[in-house]
């Protein structure tokens, strides 16, 4: 079975923030919600790259591990998903999370975040598979539909590459031996330690 | 075969035109630099910036758009599902057991003299009620906190995932709301029994006899408070007031920033070298963990205190219960008091309606 990555490349992200905005309409997110952003370092000086960074559906995931009514489920496919029947909205896999993944309708309202939100990899959710509920509640299950995740497809500079992590990242060595220098697949030492699924 | 020589013969050619346009480099190099882009190698510098980068990032660097990777997430979860729960369920199996066996030993707490059949006023209406305020209200913060914590373990497996679920979102809310009444009765208490519960120099004779909880017919004087209830009160306001903090930042999350403070004034008075700039989840983790810790310590304590206020004492409970304790109990464990009340000619003696038959058999006045 395929276990699913994500992978951006720094050297290639423009920071034009198509993915952020291609991910709130596919699954028409809340406001105030972004499942995915793009992280700009050492803004305007050399050296300045953009990443963009969601859910990395780590393996033993942290928020997973840290929830209090074990909302959350691991797909065959390697992607993390949760039940918001379930979520009680605490804030603790936010508080655990290392990539900022969750997100809540009202984070500042005292006691009442709301359901989590984050990436589901557009795998839908825990509902029939292309219902109303699963995609009010989690947005189109475009894996369902046998489609990739829409932030990377429709990456400009296919920076950001989603699917298969063993292809993700023989695509990704290829660039690097063609660039002659590579800065190693972000976020993965993090999210996937020892390489595992 | 022609075409292999071809090849040679075309290689030839090709090498020696490139030493003659080497030749035509060397002989311009003098007067003007047109050797163009250096070509294309690995560089060593680059790379070592690059691995720094990353480097940085692993270390939380923030970027514009926010941070990328806070590793700190990890260290909570570790610290959370790890030694936090491990110690929390231990501390409270701990005081459960010695509860039981301080009960096994030394049984029910009798009242020596037995029930006296008069009864004088120990706590009035308002005290009763800052007291009841905080009690029920801790009750029902200690069940619903130790359900995020052991809920899922305990709870989950016997009544199903969407009804713990549905119990949870419950629990949430009444912890989130309660909590202000907590606040209340622990201001409340603050301010009624402050006065009463400054150490004083019979608090040294009490604590060398433990109170003669140890021991059968020992009572230590003392006043309106013995040491060990102002130790309990000490401990409440101090855990209560910690609890109620990291409890305010975590119900206004990302709005405070008290441990990045509480930092700088430990590494100013102890000298250690606490982190004093803290990111917002930072402030969350930490807020959420001493939560947690403060919260156990204060369970362990009032587990002892809801003991020796019920079951491990004849009496005791009605101080709180209906504010009139009987006056040989009185005489046994707050001597001091009722002698002051004596002299003040305030103890407002009242026949006991509850305990009579028991008062009639056994009573003889307590000394």
């Amino acid at each position: 079975m395929a276990r699913m990555k994500f992978l951006c490349d720094a050297e290639r992200c423009i920071e034009c923030n198509a993915c952020v905005t291609a991910c709130k309409n596919e699954h028409e997110v809340p406001w105030g919600v972004n499942r995915r952003r793009v992280v700009t370092i050492s803004d305007g000086k050399t050296g300045e790259r953009s990443i963009s960074v969601a859910c990395m559906h780590c393996s033993s995931a942290p928020c997973m591990a840290v929830c209090p009514v074990d909302c959350f489920y691991q797909n065959d496919d390697g992607v993390v998903l949760h039940n918001k029947d379930l979520c009680i909205g605490c804030g603790y896999c936010f508080y655990a999370c290392p990539f900022g993944a969750p997100q809540y309708p009202q984070q500042t309202n005292f006691g009442t975040r709301g359901k989590m939100d984050k990436c589901t990899f557009c795998a839908g959710g825990p509902e029939t598979d292309h219902s109303d509920a699963e995609f009010k509640k989690y947005g189109r299950n475009r894996i369902g539909e046998g489609k990739l995740p829409l932030c990377a497809e429709m990456c400009s500079t296919k920076a950001l590459l989603g699917g298969d992590g063993d292809q993700v990242s023989a695509i990704y060595r290829e660039r690097v031996i063609a660039r002659g220098f590579g800065s190693g697949a972000w976020g993965w030492g993090r999210a996937y330690p020892g390489g595992g699924s | 075969m022609t075409k292999v020589l071809a090849a040679i013969n075309v290689r030839h050619l090709l090498i020696a035109s490139l030493f003659v346009m080497f030749a035509a480099f060397g002989a311009n190099m003098a007067s003007a630099d047109v050797r163009g882009p250096a070509p294309k190698q690995p560089d060593l510098q680059y790379l070592n910036e690059d691995s720094n980068f990353w480097g940085k990032i692993r270390q939380g660097q923030e970027g514009r758009g926010g941070q990328l990777i806070q590793s700190q997430g990890e260290d909570w979860r570790l610290l959370r599902n790890g030694p936090l729960l491990k110690y929390t369920a231990t501390g409270l199996g701990a005081m459960v057991a010695l509860l039981a066996l301080f009960f096994l030993i030394r049984g029910r707490i009798k009242i020596e003299h037995g029930w006296s059949g008069w009864t004088i006023e120990r706590f009035n209406m308002p005290e009763r009620m800052g007291h009841w305020i905080l009690a029920v209200s801790f009750i029902i913060l200690g069940l619903t906190g130790l359900n995020v914590s052991f809920g899922k373990h305990v709870l989950m497996p016997l009544v199903g995932k969407d009804m713990f679920s549905t119990i949870s979102v419950g629990a949430k809310y009444l912890h989130n709301y309660v909590a202000f009444a907590f606040i209340l009765g622990l201001a409340w208490v603050f301010i009624a029994w402050i006065k009463d519960n400054f150490p004083r120099s019979v608090d040294i004779n009490w604590l060398k006899q433990a109170g003669g909880l140890f021991s059968k017919g020992v009572h230590p004087p003392s006043h309106k408070f013995n040491a060990g209830q102002k130790l309990i009160f000490w401990s409440v306001i101090v855990t209560g007031v910690s609890i109620s903090l990291s409890g305010w930042a975590l119900l206004f999350p990302f709005e405070t920033n008290m441990f990045a403070k509480t930092f700088w004034l430990i590494n100013g008075v102890v000298g250690t070298t606490l982190p004093t700039e803290l990111t917002g989840i930072q402030e969350q983790q930490h807020a959420v963990t001493w939560h947690n810790i403060m919260a156990i310590v204060m369970i362990c304590i009032i587990l002892a205190h809801i003991y020796i206020g019920t079951i491990g004492m004849q009496g005791a409970f009605d101080a709180m219960g209906s504010g009139r304790v009987d006056l040989n109990w009185a005489k046994e464990h707050h001597s001091l008091w009722v002698d002051k009340l004596e002299t003040q000619d305030k103890l407002d003696k009242q026949p006991d309606e509850t305990h009579q038959a028991d008062a009639g058999a056994k009573a003889q006045p307590a000394e």
